[in-house]
């Protein structure tokens, strides 16, 4: 399918692509690194009918992930052949899994910002609006998903609780570099981060939950994935992701 | 109640009044597919696997009902008979045998086992599928597998059993799960020799299923082996792909070839001779053709598969028989099997180490949306708005139509 | 793990597309009906197969038992003026 080479992959990332999709690496990137993520759960869920709840999910983003990558080029040399500081997803979406509660703030987060994202970019007159316009409809699905888990294990029992503030506290100052702009991603981005405050906090508080304090994004930890900083556990993540790929350069598979 | 409810009501299936006698007490309990009657037939499905099922008989001699049922014992049995010959189905409310009834759960149980436990040889390779497209694929597999399992457990619950009960047999090794999940996937093209071979093996098994006695049973499987399709032809696709690769590539189809293509002879199971359960449930038309046979009907269909593919099935004495008109093949090594089963295959231990520990980990979420539930139900007594529930998923079932008219 | 917190059994309907009733697809677990809606959509529609969907709790379902099946259907089995075949019209007469 796919014939390249490793050295080809570096310039991929920056090799201009019409600047009206420019957007497409890091939201694709968003994308395919959440529905890896995700797809970590298999086999893992707490119960089975979780296991296709989470798989529907991570079938979505790596759909939408899919497209928005070949609109920037080779869909596999933009996942397999790209270093870790030629990404540019936010670090939100590499943290690592944690237990059930630590996901879904995680999908909480992600879900509720990619709703509004989408919904924004389907109302614009950018090449990317007809793919954000399928998009919205399967996100609207994740965040319903996120929200009925944060109700239930907000509002479940002390242990749930306290697992899941865990993993909104965790999360939180991932949060900052969600409103930070993007380029080729021309949003009202006031008005995102208002609707998401608005949103995530009837959820949180619904579920008996408090907001997290404190700030939304940390010295250089975050606010930086949009720029390919990101953190240690994102390496070792596409160390396994890519391995296989790497190991038989130029295969077709 | 649910009858009197609008959407409820127009149910053709579920709309029968609650003229329950009392020796059908149960029967207002729950009485689809799966709402076997709960109480009694709780235990009576329970009992059904052997280990209890001296305690249930003595609760049932105990119970009246149970006396009467005796006295008919001969015709239901006699009724029950007639409907498998007439290739009738079985329906959960229907009198059956008790060991009809644990033969099923027992295998059913097995079944969706086999089906959980085999997400874990495939889901190793989801984080490092060597493309989008394979990616996308395998995670798509791997979730029917979940799926599957849950058409099966819900099989199997409508003959008395509970999935909990049921798992907690799988985690504590009193059921099992198909042995060919004991073997490990080393390469990525494991991958595509689980779906050639062990989904070929697994449809060859389960095609005459869609036609077994026991209707839920039956439906279940039309649908695995509906979806089922896409598995055995991904797999095939994959290991071509690797086949006509590099030569790193086909040399690694032919390994994982080699190594999977006796373990999916073992699927069907030891020879017709040694086999204990095949000729009760071939009467009772749960089971339509003989281990062998199958058998036989795999090794004929992969050989010229195994051509196209440009791979060799590692077995010398595997030829065409003119007489026959089948392929001879060479013996199996059925040590190998009974030692696998008894435990002691490559990854019997940590396949269940990984399953009891999900189950364990993910107690406290069951147990959250439990709680919650609980409360809730709770509250909207109290508030007198005990349908809330229902009027919001009835709410719910309305958007989803109103959207679909408007999309 | 105990019984008490395993979530208890729906049946689900779905309606495959418009026009149709819904039909009984299957069961599944949930802990409650917003749950089982969405689980039934994730399971039993994820190869496009509905347009609607309806979750009942098992236990809210009312049968007819197997045992009543003589009385409960065989009188209408003697009955066939219900049925248009019942009835003799001469050949050449249409539209009936």
């Amino acid at each position: 399918m796919t014939t390249h080479s490793a050295s080809t992959s570096p310039s991929a990332a920056t090799s201009a692509p019409a600047s009206s999709t420019a957007a497409a690496l890091p939201l694709g990137d968003d994308a395919l690194v959440l529905s890896h993520r995700l797809g970590e759960w298999a086999g893992h869920a707490p119960v089975l009918e979780e296991e296709v709840a989470l798989a529907n999910i991570a079938l979505d983003l790596l759909g939408q992930a899919r497209v928005l990558l070949s609109l920037v080029g080779d869909e596999d040399e933009l996942a397999y052949l790209r270093e870790e500081r030629a990404f540019r997803n936010v670090q939100l979406v590499e943290q690592p899994n944690g237990d059930f509660a630590h996901t879904i703030a995680r999908q909480l987060y992600f879900s509720t910002y990619q709703h509004l994202m989408y919904g924004q970019l389907a109302a614009s007159d950018s090449p990317l609006a007809p793919l954000a316009a399928k998009a919205v409809k399967e996100v609207a699905y994740h965040q319903d998903h996120a929200e009925q888990w944060t109700l239930r294990l907000g509002d479940g029992t002390a242990e749930s609780h306290e697992r899941m503030q865990r993993g909104l506290d965790a999360l939180w100052r991932f949060t900052g570099e969600l409103f930070e702009p993007v380029a080729g991603l021309d949003l009202d981005r006031e008005a995102l981060r208002e609707r998401w405050t608005a949103m995530v906090t009837a959820v949180i508080g619904k579920a008996t939950l408090t907001v997290p304090e404190g700030p939304q994004s940390g010295a250089w930890t975050a606010g930086a994935g949009r720029e390919g900083l990101h953190t240690e556990p994102f390496g070792r993540m596409l160390a396994e992701m890519q391995h296989l790929h790497r190991s038989h350069p130029g295969a077709s598979w | 109640m649910a009858t009197a409810h609008r959407p409820v009501s127009t149910v053709d299936t579920a709309r029968a009044p609650g003229t329950a006698r009392t020796s059908d007490r149960e029967g207002t309990a729950g009485s689809m597919e799966t709402a076997a009657p709960r109480d009694t037939a709780a235990a009576r499905g329970t009992a059904a696997t052997a280990d209890t099922a001296d305690a249930t008989a003595a609760d049932r001699a105990a119970d009246a009902k149970a006396a009467d049922q005796a006295a008919d014992a001969a015709t239901l049995q006699a009724a029950f008979n007639a409907a498998v010959a007439a290739d009738e189905r079985i329906e959960p409310r229907d009198w059956m045998p008790d060991a009809y009834r644990s033969t099923l759960v027992r295998q059913i149980a097995q079944h969706a086992h086999s089906e959980i436990i085999g997400m874990q040889p495939e889901a190793n390779w989801i984080t490092r599928a060597p493309s989008l497209r394979r990616k996308a694929i395998l995670m798509a597999k791997v979730q029917d597998e979940a799926g599957h399992g849950l058409y099966l457990y819900s099989a199997a619950e409508t003959l008395g059993a509970s999935r909990d009960d049921l798992l907690d047999k799988l985690h504590s090794g009193r059921q099992k799960y198909s042995s060919i999940f004991n073997y490990p996937t080393l390469t990525w093209a494991d991958v595509g020799a689980i779906g050639w071979l062990v989904d070929g093996a697994a449809i060859t098994n389960q095609v005459p299923l869609c036609r077994c006695s026991y209707g839920p049973y039956a439906r279940a499987m039309v649908r695995v082996c509906k979806e089922e399709s896409f598995h055995q032809r991904q797999g095939y696709e994959l290991l071509l792909a690797l086949s006509r690769g590099t030569e790193a590539q086909h040399a690694m189809a032919q390994d994982a070839v080699d190594r999977w293509w006796w373990p999916s002879l073992m699927m069907f199971g030891p020879p017709d001779a040694e086999s204990s359960h095949s000729e009760q449930s071939m009467t009772w038309k749960i089971k339509r053709h003989s281990n062998d046979e199958l058998r036989q009907r795999f090794v004929d269909i992969c050989v010229p598969q195994a051509e196209s593919l440009g791979l060799t099935l590692p077995d010398p004495d595997l030829k065409w028989n003119e007489e026959r008109g089948q392929h001879d093949f060479g013996a199996i090594d059925w040590s190998e099997f009974w030692s696998v089963l008894k435990g002691n295959g490559p990854c019997n231990e940590q396949r269940m180490t990984q399953r009891r520990r999900a189950h364990e980990e993910g107690a406290w979420v069951r147990e959250a949306a439990a709680a919650h539930a609980a409360r809730h139900s709770e509250r909207e007594r109290a508030t007198g708005d005990s349908e809330r529930a229902i009027e919001n998923s009835e709410r719910a079932a309305e958007d989803s139509e109103r959207e679909e008219a408007t999309a | 793990m105990s019984s008490s917190t395993e979530w208890p059994l729906w049946e689900v309907f779905v309606r495959s597309r418009r026009g149709l009733s819904h039909t009984h697809a299957g069961s599944l677990h949930a802990p409650d009906a917003e749950m089982a809606l969405r689980n039934a959509r994730d399971l039993y529609t994820r190869r496009n197969e509905g347009v609607s969907i309806w979750v009942v709790p098992s236990a809210h379902i009312t049968a007819s038992s197997p045992d009543e099946k003589d009385s409960f259907f065989e009188p209408s089995a003697d009955k066939p003026y219900r049925h248009p075949t019942f009835y003799d019209i001469p050949e050449g007469v249409k539209h009936l």
